[in-house]
């Protein structure tokens, strides 16, 4: 018999990355939050690489610190090493990315849960959902405690029905060994949730003392500090390098000897894998021809001598992992801490759920992250922040708070995942944005917070130093714009050291700066140094020199948003609009656009049956004035 | 509702005296005056009609004599503003001047869109909202299929085959930006980028020139015969007519008494042009002089240019050569019964690789000459492809300009140093419209074609 164990307004099962910003953004709206995890020493755990960021992903970091979240405020504080990639490319590409130290990074994430009045975390397993009329209304635990809500958001991660696989061997188990969440899976399915069957895997672990480093290529952080966080303002210093080094013939012939004991050519597996996240068995078979691949080698954090072994994810039996690394110039010696292991587990098909993250089939309940189908931390936290958002506007009987496709790199990927679904495990890459010049990294607080700010999810002293960014961008602009640059020795010698071309008539330093070649440094070395921030700097710079493109984005932009207005209404009913191509009817019920332009992305529907659909919304209009 | 402005030709092709283009949308009336020679269309009275001229704006070369008649909102049938440009009936004039209003700002329509958008504003009944979309189905399915077979297999091809280029180089970029470090996949440079592109402009641009050929085909070879007077212009294309006296198609106008005539030369398609101004002023060269041969001649996909075996050349006729330098024509000397003063050396160093015919017109001589030089010509690459990719298709031939205009734009930032990811906007725009061609836009295959072709992964 289950006991009533308590009342909240929002629960949250899982505290992974995306069951952290997910508790942490509902709480800070108002709502009393139950967070309930497998395992309390394990929040926000990181299974597999020991690294945040990166092309996309690093900007969604950013985008979530500008909505509130906290992965980019713990990041800053506990990385061991911080880099900018593509530094040599347009400002839209670039991005920040941390080697993590996982276990300060979990301490660091449970101190700000922790002290996070409107949460409270208790340790336990959930086995059922309690749903009433179709909408969820809480909870049971393993040991019967019921709790209810208003709203539950599921985070499990790849913990349901989960299967670890080394060679021939298997398991059941959550991530890391840890527990498996059984019950809850078959609690989702017979509630009739179409869950679908996923795999990933992890390389194995080397410990420190046993690689000579001296064979291998050293990968230092950057000098220049640097954070995620808009808030942060402290920066680590003391950094640790990663080591890079290569695999050889050997590996390849270890590999290709033995493939038939890796779990995934012996036929056992049966999840779909991602292809950008292949494993070396994987890599050696569909690129046979390539001599040799890449294997970095990037330490777990400063208080351990474990090593991740990035580059040699796999599912072959530990002895051949053993061979395998040993084959690696650096890993001669190298002592195996954990092997790499494949997992399987379940998650729910994406186009199952609005764009909110609520499910279609139960309201009242939401999913967000790698039980999405998605992987890595930051589409995790990103999803999380976003259900935990809508579920505390729908406690207060709020409109949702649903990003585009122009706004946030979050807002693409929920638009993908609820639109089109996911054949493999989703990982954001920049290409997938269409207006990926207005989602850089530089302009994630421009973008956003404002929106976090209305949702009371940033502080009035942060807000107020965002409108003073946006002044002195406004202020920059203006007076480069009326600085006129004469033409003199000082300014064709600057404009000549930058390999650009000699003035011939004066110009205003605004101008100038369009030029791709010139910088504000060197704007500055002709008409004397501004008094601005850098990052204001930065914005005048990018803002002018690509002005062009970004009003070629807006423009389409406009076009896309007009399509997004054109709402669809709930109760509309596919089977009456009898043009429509049975293809796009069945995709239509299924899916349920919101809007006229989100049908217009769904693959199988086409443009007759988008302007067929328009035709229909219109007169559905026009009948109720 | 805000719409943007569509054009389309919206009188059968082919059929009838009268072909109208008709424009809908905020910016029609304006459009239709950047192209209009007559009164300012924004200034006239809603409902009236007006006589003048269809220009191409840049080149101003006059496309058609017209009558446009402007209605605005909300009182017509999409109740948006609408003008429609009333030209001559056949084929060259209504699809030029369709090209032209596509040229100057508006979208082509979609199957149904008018009615569609008549819809959209009121303006018609709620009870035809379901005719409204059947229509629409089939339009599209008509559409489709004639889209179909426009698209034969060859041009689907080379389409595809440009496409595949482009991704590969768009997903070489890709991968250097979403995974900066892997030193195996080799850094792309502005100056690969360039060779790719420049590879792709080629192919469009051939593909444009094909294009040329396939309006040929259906409109035929836009041809002038020019000459001195009295050299026999009319005679020959009296003589050219005769042979084939079923294809003449007289346009009655109310402007003009001939305004274009098809001869077919052993299943070559010719418009004979400007073929008033031989029947009516008896003197090309000298009454309107070099200037207006040279309109014509930038008119012409092939000239006719007749000399007089019994006159000696003049510095005209010189002049004229020079003109024709860069096109294709074919030399008639008639006349041969009469003495001859003309030196045919002379003719031959100045006509060089180009064909040379000797005609006695009065004596019916050597027009088979003629028309064996002509099917030699068209059948020859510089005018027609014999494997026949033809690229016909309005639609077709608007996106493949645009996928030119946004490679042309990836090259200038190519040159302006822009960075890699930036170029890429516009090679990216290319690729979509190429995709828009054979119906094939969807960008998962960037992501497809990102992971089968580098090794990628943790």
């Amino acid at each position: 018999m289950t006991y009533h164990a308590g009342d909240y307004d929002v629960i949250v099962i899982g505290a992974g990355h995306a069951g952290c910003e997910a508790a942490l953004a509902a709480a800070k709206m108002g709502s009393n939050t139950l967070m309930l995890s497998l395992n309390l020493d394990m929040i926000a755990f990181m299974p597999c690489n020991p690294s945040l960021g990166g092309p996309a992903k690093g900007i969604v970091v950013r985008e979530i610190d500008a909505l509130g979240g906290a992965m980019g405020k713990v990041i800053d504080k506990t990385h061991i090493q911080m880099r900018m990639l593509n530094t040599g490319k347009g400002p839209a590409v670039q991005a920040l990315r941390a080697q993590a130290d996982k276990p300060l990074y979990i301490q660091e994430m449970k101190n700000i849960l922790e002290n996070e009045p409107n949460i409270t975390m208790k340790q336990a397993m959930v086995n059922e959902l309690i749903i009433e009329d179709g909408v969820c209304k809480g909870i049971i635990t393993e040991t019967n405690a019921a709790y209810y809500s208003e709203k539950v958001i599921i985070t499990t991660g790849t913990f349901m029905r989960g299967k670890i696989l080394v060679g021939d061997y298997e398991y059941e188990s959550g991530p890391n060994n840890q527990r498996v969440s059984v019950k809850l899976s078959e609690n989702l399915e017979e509630l009739g949730f179409d869950l679908t069957r996923f795999k990933t895997g992890t390389p194995p672990r080397v410990n420190s003392h046993t690689i000579d480093y001296s064979k291998t290529e050293i990968q230092p952080g950057d000098e220049k500090p640097q954070g995620f966080s808009y808030e942060t303002t402290e920066f680590i210093t003391d950094q640790i390098p990663c080591w890079l080094t290569h695999t050889n013939e050997r590996t390849h012939e270890v590999i290709n000897d033995n493939l038939t004991l890796s779990a995934m050519y012996s036929g056992m597996k049966r999840g779909t894998g991602p292809r950008y996240c292949p494993s070396i068995e994987d890599k050696i078979v569909r690129f046979h021809d390539k001599p040799r691949h890449q294997v970095f080698l990037e330490p777990e954090g400063r208080n351990t001598k474990e090593v991740y072994v990035q580059g040699l994810s796999t599912s072959l039996p530990e002895y051949i992992q053993t061979e395998i690394l040993r084959s690696v110039p650096g890993l001669e010696e190298a002592e195996m801490m954990r092997p790499g292991y494949a997992i399987e587990y379940d998650s729910v098909k994406a186009t199952q759920l609005w764009p909110t993250l609520e499910t279609k089939k139960v309201a009242g309940l939401y999913t967000a992250g790698q039980i999405n189908g998605t992987s890595g931390y930051e589409e995790a936290a990103g999803q999380g922040i976003i259900a935990g958002i809508n579920a505390a506007l729908a406690v207060q009987g709020k409109e949702p708070f649903i990003l585009d496709r122009s706004q946030s790199y979050i807002g693409v990927l929920i638009d993908d995942l609820v639109t089109k679904g996911t054949r493999e495990p989703y990982r954001l890459l920049t290409s997938r944005a269409e207006y990926r010049l207005l989602l850089r990294h530089d302009n994630a607080d421009l973008r956003l917070t404002e929106l976090g700010y209305e949702l009371g999810l940033i502080s009035e002293a942060r807000y107020n130093n965002f409108q003073e960014k946006l002044r002195l961008i406004d202020e920059g602009k203006e007076v480069l714009h009326k600085q006129i640059v004469k033409v003199a020795d000082h300014v064709q010698d600057a404009l000549v050291r930058a390999k650009s071309t000699p003035l011939k008539d004066a110009s205003r330093a605004l101008d100038l700066l369009k030029r791709p070649e010139i910088t504000f440094d060197v704007i500055e070395e002709m008409i004397g140094e501004q008094d601005y921030p850098a990052e204001v700097k930065e914005q005048i710079e990018i803002q002018t020199k690509y002005e062009g493109y970004i009003k070629k984005s807006l423009e389409q932009v406009d076009r896309m948003l007009k399509m997004e207005d054109k709402k669809i209404p709930d109760n509309i009913n596919y089977d009456d609009i009898h043009s429509l191509a049975d293809e796009a009817r069945e995709k239509l019920k299924e899916i349920r656009p919101m809007s006229i332009g989100q049908a217009s992305r769904i693959s199988g529907v086409n443009p007759a049956d988008i302007s067929i659909l328009l035709v229909y919304v219109e007169q559905g209009k026009l009948a109720r004035s | 509702m805000e719409f943007d402005t569509i054009a389309a030709i919206s009188t059968p092709i082919g059929e009838g005296a009268i072909s109208i283009v008709r424009l809908s949308g905020p910016e029609a009336v304006s459009i239709a005056d950047t192209l209009f020679i007559g009164k300012s269309l924004p200034e006239v009275e809603s409902h009236t009609i007006h006589y003048g001229k269809v220009m191409e704006p840049t080149s101003e070369i006059v496309a058609d004599e017209v009558m446009v008649s402007v209605m605005r909102a909300p009182k017509t049938f999409t109740c948006e503003d609408i003008v429609e440009i009333n030209c001559h009936g056949g084929v060259t004039a209504v699809s030029r001047i369709l090209e032209i209003v596509l040229e100057n700002g508006a979208r082509l329509a979609d199957p149904g869109e008018f009615t569609k958008r008549a819809f959209l504003n009121g303006r018609i009944d709620l009870s035809q909202a379901e005719a409204v979309m059947d229509v629409i189905q089939s339009k599209t399915d008509q559409a489709m299929n004639v889209a179909l077979h426009q698209l034969d297999g060859k041009l689907s091809k080379l389409i595809t085959e440009l496409r595949q280029a482009l991704i590969e180089t768009i997903a070489h970029v890709e991968v250097n930006i979403d995974y900066p470090e892997y030193d195996d996949v080799e850094e792309m440079s502005h100056d690969m980028m360039e060779e790719k592109t420049a590879f792709v402009h080629d192919e469009i641009d051939r593909l444009l020139q094909v294009a040329k050929q396939g309006k040929i085909l259906r409109e035929g070879i836009k041809t002038a015969i020019i000459g001195r007077p009295n050299v026999g212009k009319s005679s020959l294309m009296n003589s050219l007519v005769q042979e084939e006296r079923a294809i003449v198609t007289d346009v009655p106008g109310t402007t003009r008494d001939v305004i274009e005539e098809y001869v077919n030369v052993r299943g070559i398609p010719l418009q004979l042009i400007d073929t008033a101004g031989i029947r009516e002023t008896k003197d090309i060269v000298e009454k309107i002089g070099v200037e207006r041969s040279h309109q014509i001649l930038a008119e012409a996909d092939l000239v006719l240019f007749m000399l007089n075996h019994n006159e000696p050349l003049t510095d005209d006729d010189r002049q004229i050569f020079a003109l024709l330098e860069d096109l294709n024509y074919i030399v008639i000397i008639n006349k041969i019964d009469l003495e001859q003063q003309i030196d045919i050396e002379e003719i031959k160093s100045l006509a060089k690789d180009n064909a040379l015919i000797t005609t006695s017109l009065i004596e019916e001589k050597g027009i088979d000459d003629l028309e064996a030089a002509l099917a030699h010509l068209f059948f020859s690459k510089d005018i027609a492809t014999e494997d026949g990719t033809y690229v016909s298709n309005v639609r077709h031939i608007q996106l493949l300009k645009q996928s030119k205009e946004a490679l042309e734009e990836a090259t200038n930032a190519l040159a302006l140093n822009m960075p890699l990811d930036i170029v890429q906007i516009d090679i990216r725009r290319t690729w979509e419209y190429l995709g828009e061609i054979i119906g094939d836009t969807a960008s998962e295959s960037l992501i497809d074609q990102l992971f089968s072709q580098f090794c990628l992964g943790k």
